[in-house]
């Protein structure tokens, strides 16, 4: 297996809308080995779009191209949809959002992650059980066979996203692509999500894509970051060597971070420059 | 010329700072109508109600026999050809005359339905939303009560005690279908109720009477208009079934339904006699279902796709 | 458990119980009003409009000395309270007086006659959803697509089409031209002498009987009636399935499952489906309540001695005790059945379990 677990090589997403094609990433190049790397950037900026069309997720009706967008030297474009599914849940797996939305609320959360193993391993049923219950263990979930038959509702959003984590690492991915995996918790329970996430990709030696609004939050956590603006990327570096970016706006999101102790009036203002975007 | 002419009376229309009132209602029209437009299944429903309305305007115009007397010695269950293109019934009337002139009925049916009903609907929802407490309880209880009767076999029933006639189906139909009206002026009313120019005006002395009549019941009006454009077809389709089962229109008014009704006994030789009204029913019912289809996701976004 | 989760497991469990208490308790309200508000209007039409509800009752040829023995079991000296009162008391017992027509007692007829229009309503809404959820299905993830065009198409037109010419039409192709279906009645006249029915559903009563020839006869007479109120029901339940799943292929963990690398498929049927299963029931309930009302049409056209067909005659006849019977059965049981998938709604859905 080679160093490099991903390549992105001028990846684009366009989408068709009523006014005309619209392209929500533009042109985004980087690669990544078994590290964690950090995507931040504003709403609307295409990292979770980013993040998606390496999955293969997109809507169908956007349209995804780049030199290569290559994972373990495989050319992900040019796979059949088979051999892209059978990827996706075994060897590249993705955290969403919101438990609340993104786990299946009809469906009991043991359930949903049998289906995950047993989407892409011949297990049986009372081995796959097993597992699961294993990994919800791994998740540090207290009383697993409790959990496991219980629906989505029915458990915190700590809970769920645990849960949720516990689905996409069952079959033991190598690559996990985390969406704001912790924005829509409780601030009390998302540093112990993180926790959990950091050890379990550490253990497991995965590359990990961490995508967020959160500079903070991403410069703690991952090794590099990667700061995208409007589709594009405006400045890539070392987590460790932020405080020295160059880039005007990665600067203005630094400046935006409220530090104790600092006198912050004026509140500063975010400055966005047409030309970053060209 | 002509084209930079063409183009900035459009950037006027799409304007996102209309300079006037005027300006900015025409835009949302325009708006909505280059929405409608695109939908050709939409337009091919307003062009029906359109041939609709002509044919019920000019209907002497447009037919060479009289609708309500035939030729009983010559023309009896005639087959469709070049003289009587329906062909005509068993008292020899000239079958298309007829169902030209049904388009008059349907249209007074219709119409006549939605001016009882709606407002109805309209004053019992507003009221409802407005006042909220327990006048909201008791006009909602009695609307949902309304809604969970079966309409056709309801209205059947009150025909039947009022006595056959098309003046009783169409109270008949507008009794049964007014409930919602009601829920939909009911939730345009709680959306603007709690709003602030509602207090504004509130502040400024305005009766609850005037606020409902002039500032609430106006607001209503748009979903209003698409929910009873998706009703008429429904409302045609009542009427004729009431007609067919002999309570609505009587002889020898030329009603659809009733035309079926009376095609019914020769329908296995004289297949004609009923297939002609029966076809003006559907292709009708099709317009208003096109039209409202349409008028729904012009006007409202949201359910576009529902 | 800790005791503290005990604990808190068994508030939340007196909770639900209260939850579902209280539940119960608004179902029963809203059901009392509703059947109650049926019978003020049924009471309304039948002695509030008419000037002579005597007359109304009994035609004009009654002799005298009827109509006012008549009079006075209807309580017509009475105040208008009181006598609502003893109609409602009459109608929980299930007295609806006698038909003028047949001269039984009305509900003794509505027993006789509303099995074969259940048969014929359920044997519509089962074929209405065969086809109409996988084509709504079908159109909702092929959106745009021709078949999406075709749905669309095929369930406009059973908004527009009157359902009894379309049966008419029908009568002349598949039973004049084609020769295909049996002659507008419930069955030959050769078995209705012949053949005793058990429950009131024919095809059902042919089957136990294993009288194959009879359950021939029946299909051959039911199979035309019950297509149409189907394609009824289908062009509803495809248009609301369409909807539903619209709006849950558009939810995130559509996107997770396709994360998780399932297949197309299994994401269609087993993720989407399943989750608008639960607003599909009620669909398909409130179908079937419609089609029991459409049955009246339907009866009319093929002779099917149902309850509307029941209704029609009395009509005819203006034997208003039976109409508004047999008004009353069709709105008890749209009514229930209203109410019915509305709680079947809660049961289904397991977010509303734990509220």
């Amino acid at each position: 297996m080679s160093d490099t677990l991903l390549e992105v090589d001028d990846l684009r997403v366009t989408f068709p809308t009523r006014t005309g094609l619209v392209q929500a990433v533009r042109g985004v190049s980087f690669s990544l080995g078994r590290e964690r790397l950090g995507i931040v950037g504003e709403s609307g900026s295409g990292k979770s779009q980013t993040g998606r069309a390496i999955m293969g997720v997109t809507p169908p009706q956007a349209e995804v191209s780049a030199k290569k967008l290559a994972f373990d030297g495989m050319d992900l474009l040019s796979m059949s949809p088979r051999e892209r599914r059978a990827l996706r849940g075994s060897r590249i797996a993705m955290i969403l959002q919101d438990p609340k939305y993104s786990l299946d609320p009809v469906m009991t959360i043991g359930r949903q992650i049998v289906e995950t193993l047993r989407t892409h391993e011949k297990v049986s049923k009372a081995e796959a059980r097993e597992r699961a219950l294993a990994m919800l263990q791994a998740v540090q979930i207290r009383d697993p066979a409790r959990v496991f038959d219980l629906y989505p509702h029915e458990v915190s959003g700590g809970m769920g996203q645990r849960a949720m984590i516990a689905m996409m690492l069952v079959t033991g991915p190598e690559l996990m692509i985390a969406d704001e995996p912790t924005s829509a918790l409780d601030v009390t329970v998302q540093l112990d999500v993180l926790k959990i996430l950091d050890k379990l990709v550490a253990e497991r030696g995965m590359g990990l894509i961490f995508i967020s609004h959160d500079l903070r939050l991403v410069s703690s956590f991952c090794d590099r970051v990667v700061v995208m603006y409007a589709g594009k990327i405006v400045e890539q570096i070392k987590a460790s060597e932020l405080r020295d970016a160059q880039h005007p706006y990665t600067r203005g999101l630094l400046n935006c971070m409220p530090r104790i102790g600092f006198e912050r009036h004026p509140l500063p203002v975010l400055d966005r420059k047409p030309e970053w975007a060209a | 010329m002509t084209a930079s002419v063409v183009l900035s009376r459009r950037e006027w229309l799409l304007s996102d700072r209309p300079a006037s009132r005027l300006q900015a209602r025409l835009g949302r029209a325009y708006v909505a109508w280059r929405r409608f437009s695109a939908n050709r299944l939409a337009l091919i429903g307003m062009l029906i109600i359109i041939a609709l309305l002509v044919v019920a305007a000019f209907a002497d115009v447009l037919t060479p026999y009289s609708p309500t007397v035939g030729d009983l010695k010559n023309a009896r269950l005639l087959p469709p050809g070049a003289a009587h293109w329906f062909g005509t019934d068993d008292l020899g009337r000239d079958i298309y005359s007829r169902v030209v002139y049904g388009a008059r009925w349907t249209l007074y049916v219709v119409i006549l339905v939605a001016i009882i009903a709606a407002p109805i609907g309209l004053l019992v929802g507003t009221i409802a939303g407005y006042a909220g407490g327990w006048t909201d309880t008791i006009l909602m209880r009695i609307t949902d009560i309304f809604l969970a009767f079966p309409k056709l076999v309801l209205a059947l029933a009150f025909v039947a005690a009022l006595g056959p006639g098309i003046e009783n189906a169409v109270l008949a139909i507008a009794i049964t279908s007014w409930p919602p009206y009601a829920r939909i002026a009911r939730a345009e009313t709680l959306t603007v109720r709690n709003s602030d120019y509602i207090k504004a005006v509130q502040l400024m002395g305005a009766s609850p009477f005037r606020i409902v009549l002039r500032h609430i019941m106006p607001l209503c009006i748009s979903s209003l208009i698409i929910r009873v454009t998706l009703d008429m077809a429904g409302i045609i389709l009542t009427a004729a079934g009431l007609g067919f089962l002999g309570l609505g229109a009587q002889p020898p008014l030329p009603e659809w339904g009733a035309m079926i009704a009376s095609g019914r006994r020769f329908i296995l030789d004289q297949w004609w006699v009923a297939a002609a009204p029966g076809a003006a029913i559907l292709i009708v019912s099709l317009g208003f279902n096109l039209l409202g289809d349409g008028l729904r996701d012009a006007l409202d976004p949201r359910s576009g796709d529902q | 458990m800790s005791v503290a989760e005990n604990q808190a497991a068994a508030g939340r469990g007196s909770a639900r119980a209260v939850a579902i208490v209280s539940s119960l308790g608004r179902f029963l309200v809203v059901a009392v009003t509703t059947y109650l508000g049926l019978l003020a209007v049924t009471f309304f039409i039948g002695r509030v409009i008419p000037i002579d509800p005597v007359l109304a009752v009994l035609g004009d040829r009654a002799p005298t000395a009827v109509v006012e023995r008549t009079r006075r079991e209807m309580g017509l000296d009475l105040p208008w309270i009181e006598q609502f009162y003893l109609y409602v008391k009459a109608a929980l017992r299930g007295d609806f007086g006698t038909s003028v027509l047949t001269t039984n007692p009305v509900m003794s007829d509505i027993r006789r006659v509303f099995p074969a229009t259940i048969e014929l309503a359920t044997l519509g809404t089962f074929i209405g959803a065969v086809i109409g959820v996988p084509l709504g299905v079908l159109a909702a993830v092929k959106r745009g697509s021709l078949i999406d065009q075709v749905a669309r198409i095929v369930g406009l037109i059973g908004y527009s089409v009157p359902i009894f010419w379309l049966g008419l039409l029908g009568l002349v192709l598949f039973y004049a031209k084609l020769q295909w279906i049996a002659f507008p009645a419930r069955l030959d006249v050769v078995y209705e002498y012949t053949f005793t029915p058990i429950t009131g559903f024919y095809l059902l009563d042919a089957a136990i009987q294993g009288q194959w020839d009879v359950f021939y006869d029946a299909w051959r007479h039911i199979v035309l009636p019950a297509a149409l109120l189907g394609y009824l029901s289908l062009a509803y339940i495809s248009r609301m399935t369409r909807s539903f799943m619209l709006n849950e292929l558009a939810q995130e963990y559509i996107v997770a499952a396709r994360a998780k690398g399932l297949s197309e498929r299994r994401i269609i049927w087993g993720h989407a489906l399943r989750n608008a299963a639960v607003p599909m029931v009620t669909v398909i309930a409130l179908s079937y309540a419609n089609l029991l009302e459409g049955s009246v049409l339907t009866e009319t056209v093929f002779s099917w001695p149902g309850i509307g067909l029941y209704i029609t005659n009395s009509l005819q006849n203006a034997d208003m005790n039976a109409v508004l019977g047999g008004t009353i059965a069709i709105g008890s049981v749209f009514i229930a059945i209203n109410l019915f998938s509305d709680l079947l709604y809660r049961l289904l859905d397991p977010r509303t379990k734990t509220g």
